[in-house]
């Protein structure tokens, strides 16, 4: 009985391995978890971008640990992939395992985040530029309201945390060309959409019944997802009375859009692996080294870039 | 003949050469010294940290703070060596303290006739907590005696290493052989979990064992905490979550009793290699969800507890056969 056990599954093993010899380029990715949906959405992408290239790609989900990230790094390399993606959980301790990984000479990405090493440790990162999203974003609404008064409110990620801290300096750098624009209230709503919600409420109040308000500018879809339930509450037109805008581009807030409750959001792609996979196929050709750092491209849209059509490409991402 | 107490461990040593060999067919590179080094170092903290576990386990007691201690030892190693203390004296402190924290807990546990699951628990809250009044950043360290230390290793073929963290797993699995089975305390621990009446009416001291015993696993999970912070060169509060859970889950799958007083503290090292070459597969194939880790796992426990209870019942139905036929 065990032989016969034994024999059925090296037969299935020749068959998987089979499969596996057949594509030329291994690439190990590393990834941290599936916290979010945006998270869960870069994996889809991620695994889309490698089988549009005939990469064959190996998943690991770290579980929001890094021992486990650092353990899936140095089975890639024992394995002998011919590279490696990292979206690292946090920023220090990975020196050794990049160390490892040159020594076995297999270039490293990092994918969304940026680490604490000396960068001759991996051949690029590819990120977004979390100032220049707030810039755009500013920069849209500098234009949107032309020479009218308008006064802002604005929705503030977790406080502290990196994104916050550079969505809204960048939003500040985009409407400083326009005078006419005031930040009047900025708090945190945590960059969820009760919270958001709650915030906006509060604002409302306190500013006339929401009359003196002219826009709000949300960290993240979420918040502004929340704060449009508060402003239709509230009796006012979200869109049209007040103008909502935000960052991330989830499917969600193009339904919004479509309905005419949101004014223009911010992409952060989760198509981080497809410039990563460029760089590296780049780098395998002829050797040349890509920049250290790869910027995503925030793409802004507006209800006029039909967001009935980009929610349902977004919307089987798994976001 | 295999006795009956001793099977579960030979379950263990079996599935884990079998799962081996299973791989080792799929991916002919799991078997290499690269990928044996791997398993023992990448489990290094683990594999101490469970040392600490069987003893505890053994008694018919459970240490629910280890992966706190683990996390609070890396912080507050990698805050000391940042400030300019030397690693070796920070070493010593943080050891110092652990098993100081562990003995406190085996008097609590004692002097109060608690549940261990009860002092313990508050442990992992009050470590945890500590943690993360020292410091909620991931702290990165770098130091020369560091550098030092990863540099003691043993060349294997392939490219594979018997690291510094790797032997110091092997060596706490060697004294926690020795103590168990060639020590009075060894002895006491496995009357203790027998039975903690019939130990006393032995004359085994109770009180003495229960700090010792939890000071033992307190200085273990330091040591786990020495290793996670070699391993990652950093120490950060949020880390090793839920790893006493792994552990106790390694020291099951090991054969030991998880009602205590029985079990091998060997067994123990293969039942992290198991959970480590489970881990190991699911990168190497690639496709599969870590989540798979938890569910084999899950099963393995399961299995092994229905092996341990059925064994049980068959030696009292023996023995229950033996009083009959001897009256």
């Amino acid at each position: 009985m065990k032989r016969k056990l034994l024999a059925a599954s090296s037969v299935a093993c020749l068959m998987l391995s089979g499969a596996v010899y057949a594509q030329d380029m291994t690439v190990g990715f590393s990834q941290i978890g599936s916290e979010s949906g945006w998270r869960a959405a870069e994996t889809t992408v991620t695994q889309q971008q490698a089988k549009e290239r005939g990469i064959d790609l190996k998943f690991a989900d770290a579980q929001q640990k890094q021992e486990n990230q650092i353990k899936a790094v140095r089975g890639f390399i024992a394995q002998g992939v011919d590279a490696i993606l990292i979206a690292p959980v946090v920023a220090t301790g990975w020196d050794d395992v990049l160390t490892e990984a040159k020594d076995a000479e297999i270039p490293v990405v990092l994918l969304d985040r940026q680490i604490d090493a000396p960068d001759d440790l991996y051949l690029t990162a590819v990120t977004s530029d979390q100032v220049y999203e707030g810039k755009v974003a500013g920069e849209w609404l500098a234009k949107e309201v032309g020479d009218k008064d308008c006064k802002v409110v604005e929705l503030q990620g977790t406080t502290g945390s990196s994104p916050a801290i550079n969505r809204k300096k960048g939003f500040e750098e985009g409407i400083a060309s326009n005078p006419k624009i005031t930040i009047a209230r900025s708090q945190t709503g945590d960059f969820t959409r009760t919270k958001g919600k709650e915030v906006m409420e509060s604002f409302i109040k306190a500013e006339g019944g929401g009359k003196d308000i002219c826009a709000v500018y949300a960290h993240n879809d979420d918040m502004a997802v929340g704060a449009i339930q508060a402003i239709k509450e509230a009796g006012l037109k979200p869109g049209t009375d007040i103008k909502v805008v935000s960052i991330d581009a989830v499917p969600d807030i193009f339904l919004a859009m479509e309905a005419g409750e949101a004014n223009a959001t911010v992409e952060l792609t989760p198509n981080m692996a497809g410039p990563a996979f460029d760089a590296l196929a780049k780098f395998k050709a002829d050797g040349t080294a890509p920049p250290k750092w790869i910027q995503t491209e925030s793409k802004l849209y507006t209800q006029a870039d039909d967001p009935k059509a980009v929610y349902e490409a977004k919307k089987g991402l798994g976001y | 003949m295999i006795r009956a107490r001793n099977l579960p461990f030979v379950a263990t040593v079996v599935i884990f050469l079998l799962a081996y060999a299973l791989c080792a067919l799929q991916f002919p590179n799991m078997l290499s010294f690269r990928v044996a080094g791997n398993l023992l170092t990448d489990n290094a903290f683990l594999g101490i940290a469970a040392v600490g576990m069987t003893f505890v386990i053994l008694s018919g007691g459970i240490d629910l703070s280890v992966g706190s201690v683990i996390a609070f030892t890396s912080v507050f190693v990698a805050v000391l060596i940042r400030a300019g203390v030397h690693p070796a004296l920070a070493f010593a402190l943080a050891l110092a303290l652990s098993t100081g924290f562990g003995a406190l807990m085996g008097l609590t546990i004692h002097a109060l006739k608690m549940p261990a699951f009860v002092v313990t628990l508050a442990g992992m809250f009050l470590a945890r907590g500590a943690a993360f009044l020292i410091s909620t950043d991931s702290v990165p360290i770098s130091h020369d005696f560091l550098r030092t230390l990863k540099g003691l290793y043993i060349s294997l073929p392939d490219k594979g290493r018997l690291t510094f963290l790797a032997m110091l797993m092997l060596a706490a699995f060697v004294i926690g052989v020795v103590l168990a089975h060639r020590t009075r305390f060894g002895a006491n621990v496995y009357a203790l979990g027998g039975s903690s009446q019939s130990a006393e009416l032995m004359g085994v001291p109770l009180r003495r064992t229960t700090v010792q015993l939890y000071a033992f696993s307190g200085f273990m999970a330091g040591l786990a905490g020495l290793a996670y912070t070699l391993y990652t060169s950093a120490g950060y509060s949020l880390a090793t979550v839920g790893v006493e859970l792994d552990a106790i889950a390694a020291v099951v799958v090991g054969g030991t009793l998880l009602t205590g007083g029985a079990g091998l503290v060997l067994g123990t090292l293969f039942g992290v290699l198991i959970q480590g070459l489970i881990q190991m597969y699911i990168v190497f194939d690639g496709t599969l969800s870590s989540w798979w880790t938890k569910i084999v796992v899950g099963l393995l426990l399961f299995a092994f507890i229905v092996l341990q209870r059925l064994i049980l019942l068959a030696s009292e139905r023996r023995a229950a056969m033996r009083a009959a036929h001897g009256g």
